[in-house]
């Protein structure tokens, strides 16, 4: 049976080398590269605009009442939709298709080593479902009454009713924009696991599969498992919105209650699905760039499913002061608390990795670790946070928010860099400049820094979330917090500046860097084993595999890299 | 039967087909997405909420009508898939239709139902119980549709001669809305207390 | 591509699912309430596991397809628990009985 596939294969090998012209090639693939690549443009793209909106909302708590430049006068109701949509587009439309459906689609069948992703339509047919919903949450900004504002949490009954919101189709589109992005990740995240189940190279065991395909299949199945009651939810609260039922209203014997259930339980395990890439990706930059294997792969690995398996029973430590059961949440701060501890085993894992080993600061590098050390303040904050008495006074201040965007920064916008400046020459076969990228690294991570940490003691202090203007409250309004304000505006103004060296960069190395060989890192995986960027159909012969992927400074060997699809020598 | 795509697509690490794989995941999903609605009807049932007991108000005939007309529709599905095993693709090309046809039936079961509610006052704004009844059930119709048109297209297919294992597919998808109703069937028609 | 093995005969499963719908829907004739949830869901349960081992041919599927399904319950399951007592609690929501009466809210807040 095996043979006869076997013959059967290279048959359709060949004929899968077709020239495909322009529409097929670049707008209409089947091709996971090029998907990937649409991906990763329309989430930077995305990106752009939720910076945009971050920094028109930064710019109006500085300046309360002025005139934003290069936007105008923000008002009351303008305020509530930027914050709203900035936080859903950096969550569902740049860390999702960035990391997970864009880095994934480019890597797991490289990494496995096989030519595509298993259902190459149905790959194309989720970007297009994942492009639509992102036009619809653009059109929901410009509809009459403006973009929703009621948080991207999106509480009923505020988000329930026109009434209520005053956006009374901008909430509905909002609604519809995330169930079809739900709708697309579904079917993407499907894809991803059958190929990495299925497809993998032979003699590719379980464990010889990179951490960073891993953790990414993990995150899709967490995904998977989390969003479908929340999908549900949102077809309640669509209709809710606009046919008048009451699955959420208290008046028609409904329970707002309930849609906080069903949004943080796919809420919670949702900043793992984001987080898991991440740490997948840095786990293999810094095995690579500290020449050293990967410290307890199983270890690391094990965690992760104890972290994936523990995310579904933390999920109502966001509620903790809506009224929930009280006994609920004795159970939920245990289990939140306990979730710490395989987090914090796999960043030990990941710095026993570093021990010893001889570390190059190329960027992807710097951008690695300083994932772990900003991740590692988030992580650290949250433990307060978990603690049901301390969170009554924490919670929705800006201690929240500094906690949740020292975990979120780092996972979205580290993460991505990381991925980016490590994978550039594999995707566009030339090299970053590194000048340029170390510029922009501390360009970025130092004013990150300088927004964040300030917002810590504006919380500490008091400062209650999602408030348009602080002079309204003379506790709030003092000379000293305005000026904490203001400078984490400026930081956020000088890292926006940054970001267009980044810009120039990715574009001029992508049409004029220097030509990157097939391997510029020295790495081991399967994807560096081949011409950059990879040919349509990725390998001439599909490779077999031999080892796991971290075989870094392996005794015995003259060379500090042992690729995994490198036979044996016999002896 | 000519095998097409990617590489990819023909291995098989697990031992399951990929396809079937796919497939077992979508049902996974979908296991959420419907659970979670059932999930918060039990709740409110439980919870005594005013209107759930017009659960006594829908007919349980036409909902046991129902229920034989997807059972039965199961069975000719599977003798669809049992039939391509065999090779026969004209038997196969036959019953997948005969199961298009009973869902039809259904289809046309529920429109009357919704008709007949509709007409005596319970529309979905009615009250909670009404509210899910729609929603549930116009979800599983919805997926009925579905299957309907899959299946249609998957039938000219495998009488050109290709694509034999999606009939094994869409049966799996097939029962799976069957599964789903027959959850809603005691939850909606005979469970009124 | 499929592998074989011995066929169940569908018909008779197909006889069984009907006999079982009959019982479900004869249930509630007894009008004991306690019976009538074992022949509604139990039954349901019954039927669904039929369908499941034998038209979706769990019976010869892997041990992974399994632990899929099982594991997709028991996460609703938790969710349905964890759930629970916020929704299924009425004793704070302590303006259900008095809504029509502004005052008695005020004096509850």
């Amino acid at each position: 049976m095996s043979q006869e596939a076997a013959t059967v294969q290279t048959d359709i090998h060949e004929e899968h080398h077709e020239e495909l012209n322009f529409l097929h090639k670049y707008i209409l693939p089947t091709d996971h590269k090029i998907i990937a690549m649409q991906y990763i443009f329309t989430g930077m793209i995305m990106a752009i605009i939720g910076g945009y909106f971050a920094y028109a909302f930064r710019m109006q708590l500085a300046f309360p009442g002025e005139l934003v430049p290069f936007y105008g006068l923000v008002g009351p109701g303008e305020y509530n939709m930027l914050v709203t949509n900035h936080g859903t587009i950096m969550i569902f439309w740049v860390a999702m298709p960035v990391l997970i459906a864009g880095f994934g689609n480019y890597i797991i069948p490289l990494m496995i080593g096989c030519d595509d992703m298993v259902f190459p339509r149905l790959n194309r047919l989720s970007y297009q479902i994942f492009l639509v919903s992102a036009l619809v949450l653009i059109l929901s900004f410009f509809v009459k009454g403006g973009g929703f504002g009621g948080a991207w949490t999106s509480y009923p009954p505020l988000s329930s009713a026109a009434e209520y919101s005053l956006t009374d189709w901008g909430s509905s589109l909002w609604v519809l924009a995330v169930a079809l992005e739900f709708v697309s990740f579904l079917l993407g995240g499907i894809n991803f696991i059958t190929t990495t189940m299925n497809a993998r190279a032979p003699g590719m065991k379980m464990m010889d599969i990179p951490i960073a395909v891993w953790f990414i299949v993990l995150a899709v199945i967490l995904f998977m498992a989390s969003v479908g009651p929340l999908i549900a939810g949102a077809v309640m609260l669509f209709m809710d919105q606009r046919i008048g039922t009451t699955f959420f209203l208290p008046s028609g014997g409904g329970d707002p209650l309930l849609w906080q259930h069903l949004f943080w339980f796919f809420g919670h395990p949702e900043v793992y699905v984001v987080l898991l890439p991440t740490l997948g990706i840095v786990a293999d930059i810094i095995t690579v760039f500290a020449r050293k294997k990967l410290f307890g792969y199983r270890t690391v690995l094990y965690t992760a499913f104890a972290t994936g398996g523990l995310s579904f029973v933390v999920w109502a430590h966001h509620q903790f002061i809506a009224g929930i059961d009280p006994r609920m949440a004795n159970v939920f701060v245990v289990t939140t608390v306990l979730i710490s501890i395989p987090l914090a085993e796999m960043m030990f894992s990941y710095i026993a990795t570093l021990y010893g080993g001889s570390i190059e600061f190329k960027t992807p590098m710097l951008w690695a670790l300083s994932f772990l050390a900003a991740f590692l303040i988030g992580g650290v904050t949250g433990i307060y946070l978990g603690a049901s008495a301390l969170d009554v006074y924490f919670h929705d201040s800006y201690f929240v928010l500094a906690h949740f965007h020292y975990t979120f920064f780092p996972i979205t916008i580290i993460g991505m860099f990381a991925a980016i400046t490590y994978w550039f020459p594999k995707m566009f076969g030339r090299m970053m400049n590194e000048t340029l990228g170390k510029i922009h690294f501390w360009g970025t991570f130092i004013p990150f820094n300088c927004i964040f940490l300030p917002l810590f003691f504006l919380g500490l202090a008091g400062q209650h979330r999602r408030i348009y203007n602080y002079n309204h409250f003379p506790d709030l309004a003092t000379q000293e917090l305005q000026d904490i304000r203001v400078f984490a505006t400026a930081s956020l103004v000088v890292m926006l500046f940054f970001q267009l060296i980044f810009i120039y960069n990715f574009f001029v190395s992508m049409f004029k860097g220097e030509k990157a060989p097939n391997n510029p890192w020295k790495a081991n995986s399967l994807e560096w084993s081949i011409p950059s960027p990879p040919p349509h159909g990725n390998f001439k012969t599909l490779p077999t595999v031999y080892r796991g992927p971290y075989e870094y400074s392996a005794p015995g060997r003259d060379l500090d890299y042992w690729p995994q699809n490198e036979p044996p020598e016999k002896s | 039967m000519s095998m097409r795509g990617p590489i990819a697509t023909h291995r098989s690490a697990t031992g399951i087909p990929t396809g079937r794989l796919g497939t077992w995941w979508l049902l996974a999903s979908e296991i959420f997405i419907f659970g979670g609605l059932i999930a918060c009807f039990i709740l409110f049932k439980l919870n005594g909420t005013p209107g759930f007991e017009d659960a006594s108000l829908t007919s349980v005939t036409a909902g046991a009508i129902n229920t034989f007309v997807l059972l039965t529709s199961s069975l000719s599905v599977v003798l669809a898939h049992a039939a391509i095993e065999k090779g026969d693709r004209e038997k196969s090309f036959k019953y997948i239709w005969y199961t298009i046809g009973f869902g039809l039936v259904f289809l046309i079961i529920k429109t009357y139902e919704y008709t007949g509610k509709i007409i005596h006052g319970h529309t979905i704004t009615d009250n909670l119980f009404w509210s899910f009844y729609y929603t549930m059930t116009g979800l599983h119709a919805l997926h009925v549709i579905g299957g309907m048109v899959i299946m249609a297209l998957i039938s000219f297919d495998i009488r050109k001669g290709y694509n034999f294992q999606r009939v094994e597919l869409i049966g799996i998808y097939w029962h799976f809305v069957d599964l789903v109703w027959i959850f809603l069937f005691p939850l909606f028609y005979i469970a009124n207390f | 591509m499929s592998e074989t093995h011995e066929h169940p005969n569908y018909v008779k499963i197909w006889y069984w699912l009907l006999v079982l719908l009959a019982i479900s829907v004869a249930g509630p004739m007894l009008e004991v309430p306690a019976l009538t949830l074992i022949t509604a869901f139990g039954i349901a349960i019954i039927k669904s596991f039929l369908v499941a081992a034998n038209y979706m041919h769990l019976k010869f599927e892997k041990k992974i397809i399994w632990l899929l399904l099982i594991l997709a319950l028991c996460l609703l399951g938790v969710f349905f628990f964890g759930t629970a007592p916020d929704i299924m609690m009425t004793e704070g929501d302590q303006w259900i009985d008095c809504i029509a009466d502004k005052s008695c809210i005020e004096q509850r807040l």
